[in-house]
């Protein structure tokens, strides 16, 4: 594999350069390192930081501008006619990287020499038998356009990893070169290495930027797109989610009203349980519990918090459904037809939720000073009776942004709706009916087989974007509240 | 307590002694309250409980495996015969069918069966057989004993998931096939062993619940934590001492603080729209791989790790930074030498919370392609193992649930106790490194 090669040979060469560049540093002071600026291990990692960091960018850059370029031009020879009825460019063009990566495979399977493959004709052999033996399965026969195109391609990448190859070595080579030439007693080599592994530190600081960056940009291209398919006045306003079926045609209706009221239906529930008994639980364990219990209890509500919310999911289909079924069901009241609802859904949740509000609670009820309870009890209260007026009043904005944060954690949680929500979107007011919401929309959207480019697909980007702009605003809503209310009593 | 100055001293029938009215009615308003938090935690607790209880309660089927052990020996001559005819694995089938038969009326266990009914019990066990003895023919003529699975719905007759009353007769199960089962638990030929398949065996179809494993996708999530551990780990790292040691106060380390903090908030299925969108559509990595799984989980983790580290290295006292600096060291010098050694348990405990939480995250796994695929191949080699398509313990249990057969959802619930199990381990090496290294200044 020539990448894993390339990577290794740099990887070596900033390893070379390490021991040749501290050896010169030290000759030019005569053996003695007192007479060196830094300490000599600074020369050495100098020149393994000139060899390795710019040719590691220099690789990075170019896989992610190859296939740009590669694409681009591959694109621009296409003549129009290949474009079939129903078809696009982009189907096309996957035909084209399927071909050629089948051609690779095919090589290097040990089916067809390179040359061979470099020869192909389509009219005369049948390229999807050949790559069908090699196990790349096509859909269909492969045309002289698409296999001229693909032999492009291949030319291209190869050439492209060819030069990427060259340049790469070239730059790290040079690096340690020019670094290596520099490596003497005066050099201030500590300053230099010192300075670069600050700049790693920012970059790594700034990923967390980054990463914001792609989420706004994957959400908002995407959204965009299905802005310019679907009307954006439809969506906000509309009161019907029926996507029609790839393949099957006609139009969707995908108003996102009815997957709002389930997200937020459930998530209601879900506050109900988890609020009273997590705040309950938080009162308790901070103000009457002592050190034993608290030692023990606490740590076990928290567990509640490290189980992954899938176990969730299962739990609310096959444990938590068939039960309340078996209490709201036919043979009893009849409210219930199906184990996945709205109630089954924000029941799960909010045990989930329960060591969420909890723990903030705590912290936020610690945090009211002593002086507050102590002159409470002076004037005579009871103990409820200084929680209820005193503490609890001066925690409140605290405990309101620990629910605002645990609504938004409902509100994002995909396992359990996904499992135990059911599927059906619908505008009602039965909690025990199925619901279904935002977060599993974007599930059963994104994971069929519908082409990407359809506003059935697309539709997910804007939920997305949606859940997004919820959740942010409920994050930053809650933060801002927790924040102004620490000032009080810091 | 003002409205308690503004009404008057309460009549003589109270002292220090007898507790008035207002009293006795404000101390069991304390005893109420202190009761409602106590069924609280009793609520909570109590939903532990039955979360546990439910989840080894239906998990441990998964474990076991039921199976006809059944004495045989196959002698040259029918092995002969066997292999001449046209249809080999019906001819051993027979031999089969008779050899059991013998044994059960050796056992005096008397009952009537066809070979349908064998077929509905072991599936098909000519095959097997065959194989067995293609690969071994010096043991034709020696007694061998096979083990072979019963069917899932026979598995569920022994754990209870299926009954005599719920049984329908269809194609895969008589009623009479019960009796038989029966019968054969009481000769001692149908007993349970451990499944060792389940935790190393591969997916199976969708149409064969019995023969589902775990194992793959372990070495899926394997190779996913190693990738967020390599990435998130010095990243995460390097964000932390950046932003609490160097970082000097501006709009950008603002806006970074700011980031992270909102990162930890956001759902996680975004994250899958992002690694779907960026990863796979964009950078055009392979669908399903276990490194843009470990991608997508990494940046999730991040926030986790950045958070803990950057707590650890304020609980260094800076004394120590002063000392450093004192005898000559740089900056850079008094952060690598010594305070970062001193926080490194601090950081090992985040880093290991961290991926236990990156190890059950379901929601980003499913947009990036890691359901809808059956994992039913081990990787090939090391490289192959990020970039192959394959599951994902969590994928796979969701993969399990979802699908029709309730044979699947045994597997789910015993796929969940071996996650839970490797979260526990986890977890608990967390908590022994922070009780083994911890220091308060």
């Amino acid at each position: 594999m020539p990448f894993s090669w390339l990577v290794l040979i740099v990887l070596a060469i900033s390893a070379v350069g390490y021991v040749l560049g501290r050896r010169r540093a030290l000759r030019s002071a005569g053996g003695d390192s007192r007479k060196l600026h830094s300490l000599p291990i600074y020369y050495g990692a100098n020149v393994a930081m000139w060899a390795a960091v710019p040719a590691a960018a220099v690789l990075v850059v170019w896989l992610l501008a190859q296939p740009y370029v590669v694409n681009g031009r591959v694109l621009g020879m296409l003549p129009d006619s290949v474009v079939a009825e129903g078809s696009s460019l982009g189907l096309v063009m996957s035909d084209v990287r399927r071909v050629a990566d089948g051609l690779d495979v095919a090589v290097s399977r040990g089916a067809m020499t390179g040359a061979q493959a470099r020869s192909l004709d389509a009219a005369n052999s049948s390229i999807r038998d050949i790559l069908g033996e090699v196990g790349v399965a096509l859909g269909s026969e492969v045309s002289a356009d698409v296999l001229n195109a693909a032999q492009v391609y291949r030319g291209l990448n190869a050439t492209g990893a060819n030069i990427m190859g060259a340049v790469v070595l070239l730059m790290a080579l040079g690096g340690a070169g020019w670094a290596i030439s520099r490596s003497n007693a005066t050099f201030r080599a500590r300053n230099t290495v010192e300075r670069g592994i600050l700049a790693l530190l920012i970059f790594a600081a700034s990923v967390a930027v980054l990463t914001t960056i792609g989420i706004v940009f994957a959400l908002l291209f995407n959204t965009i797109e299905f802005f310019k398919l679907y009307p954006a006045t439809d969506f906000f306003f509309g009161t019907r989610w029926a996507p029609s079926f790839s393949g099957r045609g006609g139009a969707s209706d995908l108003g996102v009203l009815p997957l709002l009221w389930g997200t937020f239906y459930i998530s209601i529930i879900a506050l109900l349980v988890a609020v009273p008994v997590g705040l309950f639980s938080a009162i308790y364990l901070s103000e009457y519990a002592g050190p034993k219990m608290r030692g023990l209890a606490k740590p076990l509500i928290e567990i509640l918090a490290g189980i992954p919310t899938i176990v969730y999911g299962l739990f609310a289909l096959l444990t938590v459904g068939p039960l309340l079924v078996s209490l709201f069901g036919k043979d009893t009241v009849g409210w219930m037809s199906g184990g996945t609802a709205v109630m089954t859904a924000g029941l799960v949740m909010g045990i989930m939720l329960i060591p969420f509000v909890s723990s903030l609670s705590d912290d936020i009820i610690n945090a009211v000073p002593q002086a507050m309870r102590d002159g409470s009890y002076g004037l005579g209260a009871t103990q409820s009776e200084t929680i209820r007026q005193v503490i609890l009043p001066a925690a409140l904005p605290g405990i309101v942004g620990a629910i605002l944060l645990a609504a938004s954690r409902a509100i994002g949680e995909t396992m359990i709706v996904v499992l135990g929500a059911g599927a059906a979107a619908r505008l009602s007011m039965n909690p025990f009916e199925a619901m279904t919401t935002i977060t599993a929309k974007i599930v059963s959207q994104l994971t069929g087989d519908a082409d990407f480019a359809s506003p059935e697909a697309l539709v997910a980007f804007a939920l997305g974007m949606t859940l997004f702009v919820l959740t942010l605003g409920l994050n930053v809503f809650a933060l801002y509240i927790v924040r102004k209310y620490r000032e009080q009593y810091d | 307590m003002s409205d308690a100055s503004m009404t008057p001293p309460a009549a003589a029938k109270s002292g220090l002694l007898v507790a008035d009215a207002r009293t006795r009615k404000r101390n069991a308003a304390e005893k109420r309250f202190r009761a409602y938090g106590m069924i609280a935690i009793g609520i909570g607790l109590l939903f532990l409980l039955f979360l546990f209880a439910s989840i080894l309660r239906s998990g441990m089927p998964a474990f076991t495996q039921t199976v006809l052990d059944v004495e045989f020996t196959l002698t040259a001559e029918q092995f002969e015969t066997a292999e001449s005819k046209m249809l080999k694995t019906g001819e051993y089938q027979k031999i089969f069918v008779a050899a059991l038969q013998g044994q059960l009326k050796d056992r005096g266990v008397a009952v009537d069966f066809d070979a349908m009914a064998i077929e509905r019990l072991v599936g098909k066990p000519g095959g097997t057989i065959r194989g067995f003895f293609l690969e071994n023919p010096d043991r034709v003529g020696t007694p061998v004993s096979f083990d072979l699975a019963a069917s899932s719905r026979v598995d569920g007759y022994f754990n209870g998931r299926v009954t005599r009353d719920s049984i329908v007769d269809s194609r895969f199960l008589m009623t009479t096939d019960l009796d038989l089962a029966d019968a054969l638990e009481e000769a001692g030929i149908i007993r349970s062993a451990f499944n060792w398949n389940f935790i190393t065996g591969t997916d199976s179809g969708v149409d064969n619940p019995g023969g589902a494993g775990l194992g793959a996708s372990v070495i899926g999530s394997f190779f996913m934590m190693l990738v967020v551990l390599f990435l998130s780990l010095p990243i995460g790292v390097a964000a932390s001492i950046y932003l609490e040691e160097f970082a000097p106060k501006n709009r950008w380390t603002d806006l970074i603080e700011v980031n992270i903090s909102n990162l930890a908030a956001v759902p996680s299925i975004v994250f899958g729209i992002l690694g779907l969108a960026v990863f796979i559509q964009f950078a055009g990595l392979p669908q399903s791989a276990p490194l843009v799984g470990g991608l997508v989980l990494t940046l999730m983790t991040l926030p986790t790790i950045i958070i803990s580290t950057r707590a650890s290295l304020a609980a260094v006292p800076p004394s120590i930074r002063d000392a450093a600096l004192g005898v000559g060291a740089s900056k850079m010098q008094s952060v690598f030498h010594h305070v970062l050694p001193l926080a490194m348990p601090g950081i090992l405990t985040g880093t290991i919370i961290g991926l236990a939480q990156a190890l059950g995250e379901t929601a980003p796994l499913l947009l990036i392609g890691m359901v809808g695929f059956v994992a039913r191949e081990y990787p090939e080699g090391f490289l192959a193992g990020f970039t192959e398509a394959n599951s994902a313990m969590p994928a796979q249990i969701y993969t399990w649930a979802s699908r029709a057969d309730p044979g699947f959802y045994e597997k789910a619930w015993g796929g969940i106790i071996i996650l839970l199990l490797f979260l526990i381990t986890m977890n608990a090496i967390a908590v022994i490194l922070r009780r083994r290294f911890e220091r308060r200044w």
